[in-house]
């Protein structure tokens, strides 16, 4: 297989994991603020933040309000993250892989781009933003279902779950770091067990996690359980540990990964050491920092092993 | 009921479908009588349909403006063209004919230039050439073959008569379109597919992999096959990708191929992996910098070192190119006569040559009547269309071809065909056509059932290519025997 096309593949993957999470996200955020009392100051700023995005936001737009911050999540072109530029960037991807992308997958992702593009004024005002999103979700799972059903498990195969994975575990750390964040924001208030509670449920359904870890723990949602149970449960897809696994275990799929490999076993053997439970503040939120940079160096070690030399 | 049929004008051309108001060719019987069955609105919705499908399955091609590239859907008239087996089989071997002979023809020119000696082919044609490598002279690709892919526009006339207008040896392009027609229409139309008897047309990728494999120097299994695209910015980047799907081809640009030993390889996350066959779709001037254009950055350097040492075949093979040239094609009966001792099966248009006294004469005092062109152009530009020109054009034209005379030819004006074409939302009107078969060629030959119809969707227009307004429709090779 061709580096540059095995360079295309991953990233179709983590795109199409980018357009899923994000709508994902707005989609809790949307429920968490009408749940959360109205003393409670927190923002859809903090989507923003959570990504990483300020610059970019700030460079174009003064207010932080809801409809900037959706219009910049989900329809801004200019946001290199944004859902339109992230099913754009997946567009031209496969347009350059049809030759080991199945043919369908042309079709869906032309459908949903077409769909996301006719239908964008519906994600930035409220009233239909759920149905919309439900879309967006739908589409990006059509797309990942045609592939797991259709696709020979290749090195095509293996490239889309590494950027899957990586994606994933970096969405979810963000996820978490919206929970500490928004905890960190009302420490003060009265209602401060209630709300937290709120939030980290709505954490878990960002991710889908609740059923799941409701039957896992059989225990309330408490700030501790839920961080251990996306970091550390080993059977819940979108978990740290979940993700370190797939990404190995693909890496070793595929050729000359050896040094990747010794890499990555060593950072499952040791990447939850540092983390403590019993502080979820500022703590968890520096960790998960942490947490991020080591993902940004296995794709660094991904893109040395077989992408294309710049 | 669709009853635009029966008061559609034919006008003064030929038209595919119609002979007069009402009554339809024998090839289009069945499919008239099943549109007409169709209400005004059935057909607004089938074409909606139609306009949603190309969409969906992203069939783009690509223009070029200030303001950047831009994706375009590909303009689709869902009323099919239909043309009667029997009369299609004759065509086809025409083209056969065609293309055997202009591989002979081309073999010889970078080996003896037999027919230069003998003096069918004048020398001044070939010593002012634009086209001729003498980077591959002596060079014997396999099987005598240098135009493996060939891709010839055919037009019919007031008489119905099938006529050559030019043979594309070069980089043809316009056959993914034809099997995204076909997808297309029998996503829109699938009722007509079960009434009448349409030959298939979708075995041309698997007939353009055989051709290209059996040109492989390694005499694998396996060898591999990779198509070389210049990048998404190329206007056919859609069709390059398309054909390496269908193929099970790598598409590769020239950053994937690295040269060694006169060896060319893939850059593959395996390391380097040696390529044996590659269709290139990137014009000679570019393929090679050590070799040719030393900007180009699409190319490889060093694969025309491979390809002369006989390590990769390159399809076309650089300098086919030769043969096309408008200068060139007036010669093709004389050609085939030379080579194959036969007559052509398709005529050419008739052609005038600006290099000669006489014909250049003819040609300047009737410039308001002809079509003036270049010799080396392709995709209709630098053209002059004499009764459609201003007087400013015609003066600039003809001060081009006294500066130039072996540069331009000259042909009447053909009344192009015509086929019924939607416009507005269920109107039917007479639009010009023409037709691109593709030819393939190696150890064996093969022609497209049909090809690739393109129309000029503008109202009288005769240009039918896709960036200047041009649209395509479905050919239909129908047998009208059948029982």
């Amino acid at each position: 297989m061709l580096s540059k096309v095995a360079e295309r593949v991953y990233w179709i993957a983590r795109y199409l994991e980018r357009v899923e999470n994000t709508a994902r996200l707005v989609g809790v955020y949307d429920n968490l603020l009408f749940d959360l009392p109205r003393t409670v100051e927190f923002g859809w700023f903090n989507l923003v933040q959570i990504n990483s995005a300020q610059e970019d936001f700030l460079e174009r737009y003064k207010v932080k309000d809801e409809r900037n911050v959706v219009k910049f999540m989900l329809g801004d072109a200019n946001n290199p993250s944004s859902v339109v530029s992230s099913l754009k960037m997946i567009r031209e991807n496969v347009r350059t892989t049809m030759d080991v992308v199945p043919g369908e997958a042309w079709e869906l992702i032309n459908e949903l781009s077409i769909y996301v593009n006719d239908n964008i004024q519906q994600g930035i005002g409220r009233s239909q933003r759920n149905v919309f999103l439900d879309e967006i979700v739908k589409g990006s799972q059509q797309i990942n279902g045609l592939l797991y059903g259709t696709m020979p498990h290749d090195a095509a195969w293996y490239f889309i779950r590494l950027g899957r994975n990586l994606e994933r575990a970096d969405m979810t750390t963000r996820l978490l770091d919206a929970g500490a964040a928004a905890l960190l924001q009302m420490e003060r208030d009265e209602s401060t067990v209630n709300v937290e509670q709120l939030i980290w449920g709505n954490v878990l359904r960002s991710v889908g996690a609740d059923q799941s870890y409701r039957r896992t723990t059989r225990s309330a949602v408490e700030g501790e359980d839920v961080v251990y149970y996306l970091l550390e449960d080993a059977q819940f897809p979108r978990t740290i540990a979940h993700c370190l696994n797939a990404l190995a275990d693909s890496a070793k799929k595929l050729p000359r990964s050896k040094e990747l490999v010794d890499f990555l076993i060593k950072l499952q053997e040791n990447i939850f050491d540092d983390i403590d439970y019993n502080n979820l503040g500022e703590p968890l939120r520096e960790y998960l920092n942490d947490l991020q940079q080591d993902l940004a160096s296995i794709h660094s070690a991904i893109a040395r092993t077989w992408f294309p030399e710049v | 009921m669709w009853t635009k049929w029966n008061t559609y004008a034919t006008g003064d051309f030929f038209d595919e479908l119609m002979s007069s108001p009402g009554n339809p060719r024998k090839p289009a019987r069945k499919l008239v009588s099943y549109l007409k069955t169709l209400s005004d609105k059935d057909i607004a919705a089938r074409k909606l349909a139609a306009e949603a499908t190309v969409r969906d399955m992203g069939v783009t091609f690509t223009v070029y403006s200030d303001e950047g590239n831009i994706d375009r859907a590909w303009p689709f008239d869902i009323v099919p063209r239909t043309i009667s087996k029997q009369q299609w089989e004759v065509t086809a071997a025409g083209l056969k004919q065609r293309l055997q002979a202009l591989n002979m023809f081309i073999d010889d020119l970078y080996h003896k230039q037999k027919i230069v000696k003998d003096k069918v082919l004048p020398a001044y044609i070939l010593e002012q050439s634009k086209n001729f490598r003498k980077e591959c002279v002596g060079i014997s690709p396999p099987f005598g073959v240098w135009a493996h892919i060939c891709g010839t526009d055919l037009v019919r006339d007031k008489d119905g008569e099938f006529y050559v207008l030019e043979d594309n040896l070069r980089v043809p392009s316009g056959v993914a379109y034809m099997l995204e027609n076909r997808a297309i229409t029998k996503r829109i139309l699938p009722e007509v597919f079960e009434i009448a008897d349409i030959a298939p047309v979708d075995d041309y990728p698997a007939r353009l992999f055989d051709t290209l494999r059996s040109l492989s120097p390694r005499k694998v299994k396996k060898p591999v096959i990779v198509v070389l695209t210049p990048g998404i910015y190329n206007s056919a980047y859609f069709e390059h990708a398309f054909l390496a799907q269908q193929m099970g081809a790598e598409l590769v640009e020239g950053s994937d191929l690295i040269v060694q030993d006169d060896t060319v390889y893939m850059k593959t996350i395996s390391g380097l992996e040696r390529v044996d066959v590659i269709y290139r779709r990137i014009d000679d001037l570019f393929l090679d910098p050590e070799v040719f254009n030393k900007e180009s950055t699409l190319g490889v350097a060093g694969i025309l070192r491979a390809w002369k040492k006989g390590n990769v075949a390159l399809a076309n093979a650089p300098g086919a190119g030769v043969a096309d040239d408008k200068v060139v094609y007036a010669f093709v009966p004389q050609i085939i006569k030379y080579y194959l001792d036969q007559d052509a099966i398709v005529p050419n248009v008739e052609t005038y040559l600006c290099y000669d006294d006489k014909q250049r004469e003819y040609v300047l005092a009737n410039l308001d009547k002809l079509v003036v062109k270049p010799a080396n152009e392709s995709g209709g530009y630098g053209m002059l269309v004499g009764p459609h020109s201003t007087k400013k054009d015609r003066e600039t034209f003809a001060g081009l071809i006294k500066a130039n005379p072996r540069n331009y030819i000259a042909q009447p004006t053909l009344a192009l065909s015509t086929a019924p074409t939607i416009i507005g939302k269920s109107d039917l009107e007479p639009r010009h056509l023409d037709l691109r078969p593709f030819i393939l060629q190696a150890e064996n030959q093969y022609v497209t059932t049909g090809g690739l119809t393109r129309v000029a969707l503008r109202k009288g227009s005769l240009v039918v290519n896709s960036s200047q307004g041009g649209g395509s429709k479905d050919t239909w090779i129908v047998d009208t025997e059948a029982k």
